[in-house]
């Protein structure tokens, strides 16, 4: 029999996170993504996980980073101002190359804003919110279902490539219920990080094989492991080289720049005769679809594009269609267009660029879009 | 009988090491891997964590694990790691920029859980990497390079706050006690629950420099004169007290650590408890 559940976005990430084998969980309460950390509560001591309530975000990540290098599949989760605080040691988890899976429920307004009200208006604090050179992977679930599916992605993604990937949710899809039916397991492949295969002595950390990704041993094992925040060397030792700086930083990107095409998940829906594209991602997907659906019936042909990999920016799906169009719909909550302004770079300047911002804690409705479409 | 040893946990070619001559942090290393030479620890069993300053560089003398992270976040680092696999050996090493300045709040938390590792706060009453700074253990009217007119504010009691937040072990030792240091880090290693070593360290480039104690030797003659045991250190009279520090052992007890008492929820959790 299915296991169909009525089940809300927040409890559908933790599901997702256990059914792709995570066993540790650390974190720090903040609305609006505390149910995944009570879930985590809930779930981890019962099937042999550890959950650790931490002492702020800071500390949170930093867990998750440790317990990921003794091994474990790691998580947290959180929302705008804890992941403020979580960047620099999300940094540590880049240049370490550490697995490792951070949700964030975004909210909105800076600062404190309006905590229990939507937004969407970190897309690039999650691209460019730690210093340095760097990349990560980002997704965003547009409903309950992708909350679930996506979180088991994210996993997959962070073992494949050895980086933190952040599943950005919004308030809407993780307050909102819908029925589910969870996968049985087995259902989604579950991928493992690669281990070291030579001998202990030979083992360095940093040294990639031709697929960009290294492997990776966990403390404990019978390799021993010099894990560092520091410029280093393959060997995990610091290493202050001109050329040593060039290959890491070519390394930390370049693990994602091969693999991009796997990396980058969009869905699109009435496109083929479209002449209007309408791009979203997250919560305002499913407003996106209604208001295509009503344009259509008024004549309109507007199709969508939704973005579920956001980071690294799905340009080349972006181009192709917009080739296809006049104008360029792209519907977000935040006010300064933070995906419109990158899918201008994609489009350039000859096609016509519309946006449909809100920012005042509601959702973006599909009236609001439809009146942009005219 | 002292004797040299623990140059198997000392990574091949890595010496000299970088700290300054008359600074104490490569003793109080020497003491830890001579430590896990006696303890006959294996170097893939034992995880060493660091944060950042002159104290986070020591992870790269070592051909243990190893974990070199962000300044002030040693701990919170290692709690996940001692928590996720508490087979693990895991040693946190911090200056006193590390431990109970910038990261005051995760040393404190990684007390009052009793995760079971050893910290050793190398304190040398200023941040020396960055040009000799005030800390949160520089004494108030003490001189530093950003309190050059003396030091408005108070200094932590670094073992007294570990005592009070939790931990099961705390003592604390300086490089001219060679012997009892290493003791000290023994008794740490061997305590199951959250342990301090706290070592008192000279700093005669940086802190010995604005303190009239530039010169190393006088630096450690200050270490050697005014650390006093801790029934000698009470016997003082309260002006006294202010140029003795008391060493030795300042707490030592078996509270069940929080791997211990998470087994416990996870078997009420599942019903076994």
């Amino acid at each position: 029999m299915e296991d169909v559940r009525l089940i809300q976005g927040n409890e559908a990430i933790a599901a997702g996170a256990i059914y792709a084998g995570a066993d540790f969980y650390a974190g720090y309460p903040i609305t609006p993504s505390s149910e995944i950390m009570t879930e985590a509560a809930k779930i981890m001591p019962k099937v042999g996980g550890m959950f650790m309530q931490m002492e702020d975000e800071i500390a949170s990540v930093a867990a998750v980073v440790g317990a990921s290098l003794a091994g474990a599949k790691a998580f947290t989760a959180t929302s705008g101002p804890g992941f403020s605080l979580m960047q620099e040691n999300l940094g540590v988890a880049v240049m370490g190359e550490v697995p490792c899976v951070v949700i964030t429920v975004q909210r909105n307004g800076p600062s404190t804003g309006l905590a229990t009200k939507p937004g969407q208006a970190d897309i690039m604090q999650i691209r460019w919110g730690r210093h340095g050179d760097q990349s990560v992977i980002a997704l965003t679930p547009g409903s309950v279902a992708e909350c679930f599916l996506m979180t088991v992605q994210a996993f997959n993604f962070a073992e494949k490539f050895r980086l933190p990937v952040i599943l950005a949710a919004d308030e809407v899809v993780a307050h909102a219920r819908e029925s589910f039916a969870l996968p049985k397991p087995g259902m989604i492949p579950l991928v493992e990080r690669k281990k070291p295969t030579v001998s202990p002595e030979k083992y360095s950390p940093f040294a990639a094989d031709a697929d960009g990704i290294a492997p990776l041993a966990a403390f404990g094992s019978e390799y021993v492991s010099h894990i560092s925040s520091s410029m280093h060397g393959p060997d995990g030792y610091s290493n202050n080289d001109p050329e040593n700086a060039i290959w890491r930083i070519n390394q930390l990107h370049r693990k994602i720049e091969m693999h991009r095409d796997e990396i980058v998940l969009t869905k699109s829906y009435d496109i083929d005769d479209m002449d209007i594209l309408v791009i979203g991602y997250g919560a305002t997907t499913g407003a996106c679809r209604a208001a295509v659906k009503e344009a259509r019936k008024r004549g309109l042909k507007a199709g969508v594009l939704q973005l579920i990999t956001i980071w690294p920016f799905p340009d080349k799906e972006i181009e192709e269609l917009a080739k296809l169009v006049k104008t360029v719909v792209v519907v977000e909550m935040n006010y300064a267009g933070q995906v419109a302004g990158e899918v201008r770079k994609v489009i350039g300047s000859e096609i016509e660029l519309k946006r449909v911002n809100k920012y005042n804690g509601q959702i973006i409705t599909p009236q609001d879009i439809i009146e942009t479409l005219k | 009988m002292l004797e040299a040893g623990g140059e198997e946990y000392l990574r091949a070619g890595a010496l000299p090491h970088m700290w300054c001559p008359g600074c104490g942090i490569g003793i109080v290393l020497g003491a830890l891997l001579r430590t896990f030479a006696e303890l006959e620890y294996a170097k893939n069993e034992i995880v060493v964590v660091t944060g950042i300053g002159c104290t986070g560089k020591a992870d790269d003398y070592l051909s243990t694990n190893a974990l070199h992270v962000t300044h002030g976040r040693a701990l919170a680092f290692a709690t996940g790691v001692k928590a996720y696999k508490p087979g693990l050996k895991v040693v946190v090493i911090m200056g006193d920029g590390d431990s109970v300045t910038i990261g005051g709040n995760h040393f404190i938390h990684a007390a009052r859980r009793n995760i079971d590792l050893t910290a050793i706060v190398i304190n040398n009453f200023n941040f020396g990497m960055t040009g000799g700074q005030a800390s949160a253990t520089t004494p108030g009217g003490k001189f530093s390079s950003t309190t050059l007119y003396g030091n408005p504010e108070r200094d932590f009691d670094v073992s007294a706050l570990a005592c009070v937040a939790g931990a099961n072990y705390v003592a604390r030792s300086t490089p001219y006690h060679g012997w009892a240091l290493k003791q000290h880090i023994k008794e740490a290693l061997c305590k199951k629950g959250f342990s301090l070593v706290e070592v008192f360290s000279p700093c005669p480039t940086n802190y010995g420099k604005y303190n009239e104690m530039g010169d190393p030797l006088k630096m450690l003659n200050w270490l050697k004169e005014k650390g006093v045991s801790r029934e000698k250190y009470e016997q003082l009279e309260e002006p006294e007290k202010e140029d003795y520090f008391a060493i030795g052992t300042f707490c030592d007890r078996n509270s069940p650590d929080f791997n211990s008492r998470y087994e416990e929820i996870r078997a009420r959790a599942t019903g076994k408890g």
